[in-house]
């Protein structure tokens, strides 16, 4: 089948039922979205499906078709987005295993609700666990991409 | 992928003119018991290498799993280097003797050590470089290294100035110097200061490669079947229907159960749901964690090992004016890391290479290699970013390592293991359940004047190799840390500390402030009840106890000050507090609370005062602090483990629940300047809060609540 990753069109050979977090890490090699629960649990396999925020440990590669699949590694080339900048500036991550799940997640908030109020970064974030306990940062880092956004527009 | 044994490592830069790499080896002996780094140079001395791109190496002897000593011990070395700090690197050692740890003797990362076991040896390190690196420049101009100076990754010589880049070549063929001055604290430019990570960058961009990212194109994935009972063997097995799957190459037998290893995940998962297999489940199958806590109840009834003694609790406490008598129990945890554990491992040409996140190379390195029949020094390991750790990663059994080699041995390819979150919930090491039964007298003027505590609960290290150093008289002093050691016993004329310690299936291991988990729980929260009962307020209740513990009570002093103590808490809310020591670093804690109209707990805001020595990255301290309180909180409100007929209940994290964002107080980490031999910062902050939090509860609702998970009636 064929599935569009990161902007590129991927000819991929797997089965129907195998969850694109699986086909993205042991078919395309890439390893930045991360297996946590494979029950939509956690959120460390989060990556955007045309924009929506997605746990693609669930998610059959079947059912993707011809939308496009954006991962952490197609989120900037080089960490430049508003929420990777803010993440570097809050200095947010510890293990740094979620952590591509939590970009992915507060990218996806922001693309939407580009000034979201505390309460909706709660919502938004509650999918993604973080064990090390980074949430303060992430909370601080959110609000500062949102701040970032909005001074350059 | 390139696998190099230090050894190559080191010919390899000799050879190629790749700079300055400093290597100085003293050899010690295994099984050093802890102390402080002395004096003398260093011993195994970790390294650094400076390139002629101008790159400053440092080779990390410890595992990064989130606790920030890919910066923290980087900051050491940058500190007496002068280099650049833009262009440090930061890699993970291989595993060899040279790397192991200067307290323990063992390669390792745990007990919250690695920075202050490390302080006088990574300084020495960037010290060695530096001198060498004057020498290389001294020579090229014709002087003496003395009339040198360094700054920013360059030699200077009044308005000359060569960059380390450009020495480093000649620097590697400098003799080491034998004694290097390390910088008085007053002209640190980088030791003290709040510096982010260096590890970010790749974090954020999904590069960071943890041990579950290893690939190479021979290398197949397996998933063990293991037996649902701890314990367990497996009888027979039919494997005819995985075999079928599409994916799955083979299924083998291993003593942990049956592994069938694919070429992917996703099949590995599917061959392993269609195995059908016969479990001899053993005595492990009549554990019954609820059976467990009242056989715990009954057992702390009666007089355990004798772990700490003082005068006569029993005649004294009849005499007291007024008895207090609390039970507080702990159910059993999983660590629960978000990266589940896996091992990868490629066994070829009399050598076993295994690429994994771990916190215990030495044990890791012993027991592969006899698994795989090889010598020790033939076993490498490429240490990956662990997804965290917390204890999980550090099993003196060695479990995920152990088993990952006798699959690649018996499927004949490179394999790498992963577990699911269902394997990792229910796959044991966990932090033990445990019991405290503590009768306490006190005097007329409300002061404990008997304390009788007996303990009940698994022992970690018994029946590990490190039985014979950590287990004294029976007594394991990681089930009594944090109570044999309070500094309220220490006042209390009569008192008595007994340990009971059950032999099970169920295997335990160090949780994230492993004892002081549950002594904390138990310590802080019976203060506090005998606060209450002597009608006293608890901040002035514990000043008193703590009177000639200074640390101790200007940390409590400035989390009750910053958290506004004594001045009422907003409407609806209730404060407490606690205080505890653990490894080293002393921390307060005062928690806020809420309880709701389904009377659920909420902690608002925890104010936290840490004393820790000096703090090498304070915000990285700070981090961790916070990091910290998160894991303990996890503990306090929601995550409980239980056994019924020899089986976990609980499976993934929508039913073994850990703190989630929304839930996340405001954590407020006031650092306390102090110049006490330093401490460590990764655990101790977990251990307070499960205390700062049920005191809390109590000032708001007067419910004592004496059970973790906190559930109010």
């Amino acid at each position: 089948m064929r599935l569009n990753v990161n902007g590129t069109e991927r000819q991929v050979d797997a089965p129907d039922d195998m969850p694109l977090l699986w086909v993205l890490r042991d078919v395309l090699g890439l390893t930045g979205t991360k297996f946590g629960c494979g029950m939509a649990q956690c959120g460390a396999c989060t990556v955007h499906i045309e924009g929506q925020a997605v746990r693609s440990c669930v998610l059959p590669v079947s059912a993707v078709g011809n939308r496009m699949v954006t991962t952490i590694e197609g989120l900037s080339s080089d960490g430049s987005h508003p929420v990777q900048r803010a993440w570097a500036e809050q200095d947010v991550v510890q293990c740094g295993y979620c952590q591509p799940g939590q970009i992915m997640s507060a990218a996806a908030l922001l693309a939407q609700n580009p000034e979201p109020t505390d309460q909706e970064i709660d919502l938004a974030m509650a999918g993604n666990i973080c064990r090390c306990g980074t949430y303060q940062r992430i909370r601080e880092a959110v609000r500062s991409a949102a701040s970032k956004r909005r001074a350059e527009r | 992928m390139m696998a190099l044994t230090r050894r190559e490592l080191l010919r390899k830069s000799l050879l190629s003119g790749a700079g300055l790499f400093v290597a100085f080896h003293v050899p010690r002996k295994a099984g050093a018991v802890p102390q402080p780094s002395g004096k003398q140079l260093p011993d195994p001395n970790a390294f650094v290498r400076v390139a002629p791109d101008e790159t400053v190496t440092v080779l990390l002897a410890h595992s990064e799993m989130g606790q920030g000593i890919w910066t923290g011990l980087a900051m050491l070395i940058a500190e007496e280097l002068d280099c650049d700090w833009s262009k440090i690197r930061v890699e993970h050692a291989p595993a060899a003797p040279v790397y192991a740890h200067p307290a323990f003797g063992m390669q390792m990362t745990g007990g919250s050590t690695t920075t202050w076991s490390e302080f006088d040896r990574y300084r020495a390190a960037g010290a060695m470089a530096r001198a060498m690196l004057l020498r290389a420049a001294a020579a090229r101009w014709k002087t003496d290294a003395k009339r040198l100076r360094t700054e920013n990754g360059f030699v200077l010589r009044g308005n000359d100035r060569l960059s380390y880049g450009q020495l480093a070549v000649a620097a590697q063929a400098q003799t080491p110097p034998k004694s290097v001055k390390l910088k008085d604290r007053k002209n640190w430019k980088i030791i003290g200061k709040p510096t982010r990570r260096l590890d970010t960058p790749e974090k954020i961009t999904g590069k960071a490669q943890f041990g579950m990212d290893v690939r190479f194109p021979e290398l197949r994935t397996a998933l063990v079947a293991r037996s649902p009972v701890f314990g367990g063997k497996v009888r027979s097995f039919d494997a005819s229907k995985a075999t079928s799957i599409k994916g799955v190459e083979q299924v083998v037998q291993v003593p942990s159960g049956v592994a069938v290893v694919a070429t992917n995940f996703w099949s590995a998962k599917l061959g392993r749901d269609a195995l059908v297999i016969d479990w001899d489940p053993g005595p492990g199958a009549s554990v019954d964690s609820g059976k467990l806590l009242e056989s715990y109840r009954a057992q702390a009834q009666t007089k355990g090992t004798v772990a700490a003694q003082q005068g006569d609790a029993e005649e004294a406490l009849p005499h007291s004016s007024k008895r207090v008598v609390a039970e507080y129990d702990v159910p059993y945890l999983a660590h629960a890391t978000m990266e589940p554990l896996n091992c990868a491992v490629r066994l070829a040409d009399g050598r076993c290479e295994i690429w994994t996140g771990t916190q215990f190379q030495t044990m890791d390195q012993m027991s592969a290699a006899r698994i795989a029949g090889v010598p020790q020094e033939n076993v490498s390991i490429h240490t990956q970013f662990l997804g965290g750790g917390f204890g999980r990663r550090a099993t003196p059994a060695s479990d995920f390592v152990s088993e990952a080699v006798h699959v690649a041995k018996a499927a004949g390819v490179p394999v790498k293991t992963v577990w699911t979150r269902e394997d990792d919930i229910r796959g044991g090491y966990y932090r033990p359940m445990f019991l405290h039964r503590i009768e306490v007298g006190l005097d007329d003027k409300g002061r404990p004047f008997a304390w009788k505590h007996t303990i009940v609960g698994q022992s970690i290290i018994a029946g590990t190799p490190f039985e014979q150093f950590m287990v004294k008289n029976g007594v394991d002093s990681a089930s009594v840390e944090g109570v044999v050691d309070s500094p309220y016993l220490e006042s209390v004329p009569a008192r008595l500390v007994t340990l009971h310690s059950p032999r099970l299936e169920v295997p335990v291991l160090w949780w994230r402030s492993v004892g002081n988990t549950h002594t904390a729980f138990a310590m802080e929260s019976m203060i506090d009840e005998l606060a209450w009962a002597a009608r006293r307020d608890p901040l002035d209740y514990r000043s008193a106890l703590l009177a000639d513990k200074p640390r101790h009570l200007r940390a409590l002093k400035t989390a009750a000050e910053k958290a506004g103590w004594g001045k009422a808490p907003p409407k609806g809310r209730g404060r407490g507090l606690a205080v505890h020591e653990s490894f080293g670093s002393i921390i307060a804690q005062a928690a806020e609370v809420s309880v709701d109209e389904h009377k659920e707990i909420h902690v608002h805001k925890v104010t936290c005062a840490v004393d820790c020595g000096t703090a090498i990255n304070p915000l990285g301290v700070e981090a961790q602090v916070q990091g910290a309180v998160a894991f303990g909180l996890s503990a306090v409100l929601q995550s409980e483990l239980t056994l019924k007929d020899g089986r976990v209940e609980q499976s993934n994290f929508h039913d073994y629940e850990v703190l989630r964002l929304p839930d996340m107080p405001e954590v407020a980490v006031h650092i306390i300047e102090s110049d006490a031999k330093m401490g460590g910062i990764g655990e101790p902050a977990t251990a307070p809060i499960s205390a700062a939090v049920a005191n809390a509860v109590y000032a708001l609702t007067k419910q004592r609540l004496r059970s973790l998970p906190l559930r109010l009636a």
